[in-house]
């Protein structure tokens, strides 16, 4: 009998070709399963690919659309994914980016609403990193004193931070004025991200100047040096006298505050307001795309567009053929359970034996 | 406090508690085999899910608990072909199975938010339930409840006095040496994962035919997490499971009471509760111990041709 026999491979599978073309097996395979999915609601597979693909990337007005919605998963992509490196589960980034939110309207409504914009977009951006630094420095620090298994802290401050800023929106940041929704009054124009071209606002400045600057952290510091090192293997760095227990708390920190800044972006830019529809689960794709880009800034980049541009199409999909929102949530996850199981070959690779071999091994 | 409420918050204690006690059983199961499953709130909504969709479809109660069952195990042979199979990260495979299966769920679920089922009615477990505070308190509630009693002691005793169960706790600590022992340490892992997964999707058709009896979104609000929190608060004992679920349920039961009473206190604020205090629990269990009773290969996989 003829077979096949797992062989590891010397070294991981490196960025090439090879890598690609199991990456493109790997997402062709989970768009299929996906799509078949549609048949329970009777909507043709196909038609339902192209207005995925065409809501999400066909044509200027889409691309716009996903390059917006690109800035906030970049950020807390980017976030989640110096983390992972650690091999710290960041989980928290949707509790993150909602308590961003609410650190950035905090700046809003403490400074006189005639404030510049030069005071008032940076007092935003601090008050969002502050309050969602917080949000990571609190399980950061739990897991430091007491070993406490940081994915389920980071979890649940998701809901707890998710409750706090719907409490601040129902309770004491209500509008006077707002008719009785829960939501603060609109923020004035110097709060708000301004325009570069088109819709696209001055966030993607901020991921740019964000992933240049922890490029540059990472590559040229003791302390982003000390991060890699404790990252590839936490007990020699331990050996190495390498400071674990501070990197710990300063990551996860570090982590909140990016994805805080996502909220910030959001809250400024896109709804000029604090509203409780805020969390839309960036924290949650940014797991995806961090895990897609094998934690490279700028495979993040690239994954971050694709994820966006998903969950444009999904959008579409939703006005059009009338499929769940919810149908991103399968994509996202079945595209990342099967991205996990391709990538065994970039460890392993499957040798054919003949029966001859198998008999002169037995 | 009258004895009357204080019997009534009780009961509804019980009430509560009884799907966290199923989740957490059935991660404790899977991760007792060496196998972290975090898609334990996946499994758990879409179980919730399978089992109403059943419950509407034939009206039979225990077909739907058997839907759930069995839906929420295929979901977890998911995390069993990334995991088992390809290798892939235990924490991560589990993440992606949340986010699946609650979008599985509420994709499937869309058309039938609000549509009513009937689902397991209560009833007074004979002679049992007429006992004076216990019968009230424990002994008339639904057949799912009385179920989930006999739950940990089987569990006890499938993990410290069958064979299947022992090489199933040894595959958890050192696979190496189950493999020496003539046992496929992979196979034990499938019933850890397929049985944990199965009691996870019971837990889930808890939700869905006992305590809301209709289909809403965001049916388990982060139970299933919290039931992963609570196997460590357990120590990975089934007995302490009880404790752990029955705590949550009380604290659940008197946010409810609570909010139905009326309070200053913002709902938002209540809400955070159960969340908060799960964190809490963990401190505690920390204290106790780092770590104490974990499966010494948890979360590790068994590399091919080992």
């Amino acid at each position: 009998m003829t077979g096949f026999r797992v062989v590891g491979r010397d070294a991981p599978l490196p960025l090439g070709w090879k890598s690609i073309a199991i990456l493109l097996t790997t997402l062709a395979f989970a768009f299929f399963v996906c799509s078949m999915l549609l048949l329970v609601q009777n909507k043709s597979p196909w038609t339902a690919f192209m207005l995925l693909l065409e809501g999400g990337f066909g044509g200027p007005y889409p691309l716009e659309d996903t390059l917006l919605k690109t800035i906030p998963l970049f950020l807390c992509s980017i976030g989640v994914s110096i983390a992972f490196r650690m091999k710290i589960w960041n989980i928290g980034a949707e509790g993150q980016f909602a308590l961003g939110g609410v650190g950035a309207t905090a700046a809003v409504l403490l400074l006189p609403p005639g404030s510049p914009v030069w005071l008032m977009l940076p007092a935003m951006m601090l008050g969002a990193a502050l309050a969602g630094g917080l949000w990571g420095f609190l399980p950061g620090m739990l897991k430091l004193r007491f070993g406490l298994n940081e994915i389920i802290s980071t979890l649940m401050l998701n809901y707890i931070g998710i409750e706090l800023m719907r409490y601040l929106v129902y309770g004491p940041w209500k509008d006077p004025s707002g008719m009785g929704f829960p939501m603060t009054a609109m923020f004035p124009p110097a709060a708000t991200f301004p325009c570069l071209f088109g819709r696209t606002h001055a966030g993607i400045l901020l991921c740019i100047v964000v992933a240049l600057t922890l490029v540059l952290f990472l590559g040229r510091t003791r302390l982003g040096f000390e991060l890699r090192a404790a990252g590839e293997n936490p007990r020699n760095a331990r050996y190495a006298r390498i400071r674990y227990g501070f990197l710990l708390v300063f990551v996860l920190t570090l982590s909140g505050a990016l994805a805080g800044l996502a909220g910030c972006v959001e809250v400024s830019a896109t709804f000029n307001r604090l509203q409780p529809n805020l969390c839309t689960g960036y924290g949650y794709t940014a797991i995806v795309v961090a895990w897609l880009s094998r934690l490279r800034i700028s495979s993040i980049a690239f994954f971050s567009f694709f994820l966006a541009g998903l969950k444009v199409g999904v959008e579409n999909l939703q006005m059009e053929l009338q499929v769940p929102a919810a149908f991103g949530g399968i994509l996202e996850g079945f595209i990342l359970l099967c991205v996990l199981a391709g990538q065994f070959f970039h460890h392993y690779r499957l040798v054919r034996i003949s029966a001859q071999q198998e008999e002169e091994t037995a | 406090m009258s004895v009357d409420l204080f019997i009534s918050l009780l009961a509804a204690t019980i009430l509560a508690g009884t799907p966290l006690l199923y989740a957490t059983l059935g991660e404790m199961l899977t991760e007792r085999s060496g196998v972290l499953n975090l898609g334990v709130e996946g499994m758990m909504i879409l179980g919730a899910f399978f089992a109403f969709f059943v419950e509407l479809k034939t009206g039979n109660h225990w077909l739907a608990v058997l839907a759930a069952g069995l839906g929420a195990a295929c979901t977890g042979m998911l995390h069993g072909i990334v995991c088992l199979v390809f290798q892939g990260n235990q924490t991560v495979s589990g993440l992606a199975l949340t986010i699946f299966g609650v979008g599985l769920s509420d994709y499937l679920g869309t058309p039938f938010v609000g549509t009513l089922t009937e689902g397991f009615q209560p009833f007074a477990f004979p002679l049992l339930g007429q006992l004076p505070f216990f019968g009230p308190v424990f002994f008339q509630h639904n057949a799912l409840v009385y179920l989930s009693y006999l739950l940990p002691p089987l569990l006890w005793l499938f993990l410290k006095r069958t064979a299947t169960g022992l090489a199933l706790c040894a595959t958890g600590e050192y696979p190496d040496a189950v493999s020496a022992a003539g046992v496929s340490p992979i196979r034990m892992r499938w019933i850890g994962i397929f049985g944990g997964a199965f009691i996870v999707g019971v837990g889930g058709a808890y939700l869905s035919l006992c305590a809301t009896h209709m289909w809403t979104h965001n049916l388990t609000a982060g139970k299933g997490w919290i039931a992963v929190a609570l196997v460590i608060f357990a120590f990975w004992r089934p007995g302490r499971a009880v404790l752990g679920a029955w705590l949550f349920g009380g604290i659940m039961a008197l946010q409810l009471r609570l909010q139905a009473l009326g309070t200053n206190i913002p709902s938002s604020l209540m809400m955070m509760l159960p969340y908060g205090l799960t964190i809490f629990a963990l401190l505690w269990a920390s204290a106790r111990g780092k770590g104490r009773g974990a499966p010494a290969a948890l979360g590790e996989n068994i590399a091919p041709g080992a």
